[in-house]
């Protein structure tokens, strides 16, 4: 018989951001293989080729949108997987905050990173 | 007419034997999760090397990367994962629109058949090169 399992309250922000974010995920990350793995073999891939592709505006952008909303959604989600497996009460509020600081960390420093990619700044 | 069964936890793995094809999706999907998001932390460090001073620094560590067969391998397990993660993202969109709840099983079968298929079909891109 047809049955759902989730680890999301339905109807929730995070759900509802979980399923937007990931809308967009499914077509980057599908965009960021066959550029880096088909059109452009990975073996192949040089600091100046990066930088090319990085100076354009629309491509450092969508790459740093990409950054964000991975972030949000691999980070939501491992916060979500571990509340389904019974984490509660003071223990989930330091799970929730330290997954936050790294993911906030993760974003600055994938910031950084983009930033030396590209010369547009 | 749907009716529901008491399939008990399914966080329980120690009864896998008896776990129906949505079951299996969840476990796959929280798995490829896990690993994808790792992936990206680790991938945030190894491009780190970008800031660097010296450009040729993100070149040879990526080169140096690639011209290992296990990196190539581990990328086409990766490809794997995130594959099988997107068409069931997919699946899973559609269920919460309302639409192939009754067919989840059979999408997520077709699932895997597409998942196996692209990584099959790819293996020589990611593979071959520098061996």
């Amino acid at each position: 018989m047809a049955e759902q399992y989730s680890s999301f309250q339905r109807g929730g922000t995070r759900w509802v951001l979980q399923r937007l974010t990931a809308v967009f995920l499914i077509g980057v990350l599908a965009f960021h293989f066959m550029l880096l793995h088909f059109v452009n073999h990975a073996a192949d891939i040089t600091f100046l080729g990066t930088q090319a592709r990085m100076s354009q505006v629309g491509y450092f952008a969508t790459m740093w949108l990409f950054l964000v909303t991975a972030t949000f959604h691999g980070v939501n989600g491992v916060y979500n997987a571990l509340i389904n497996m019974g984490l509660e009460g003071s223990r989930k509020r330091a799970v929730g905050g330290v997954l936050a600081l790294a993911g906030l960390l993760l974003i600055l420093q994938g910031t950084r990173v983009a930033i030396a990619m590209t010369n547009l700044l | 007419m749907s009716q529901s069964y008491d399939r008990g936890t399914i966080e329980d793995f120690g009864r896998w034997r008896d776990f129906s094809a949505g079951m299996w999706a969840w476990v796959f999907h929280k798995f490829t999760g896990w690993v994808l998001i790792g992936y990206l932390f680790t991938h945030i460090a190894v491009l780190s090397t970008a800031t660097a001073a010296d450009p040729t620094v993100y070149t040879n560590t990526i080169s140096g990367l690639e011209d290992l067969l296990i990196v190539r391998l581990l990328e086409v397990g990766l490809l794997a994962v995130a594959v099988f993660h997107i068409l069931n993202g997919i699946r899973l969109l559609f269920v919460d629109l309302g639409m192939g709840l009754t067919a989840q099983d059979k999408t997520f079968y077709l699932s895997l058949v597409l998942t196996g298929a692209i990584v099959v079909a790819s293996v020589p891109t990611f593979v071959g090169g520098k061996l």
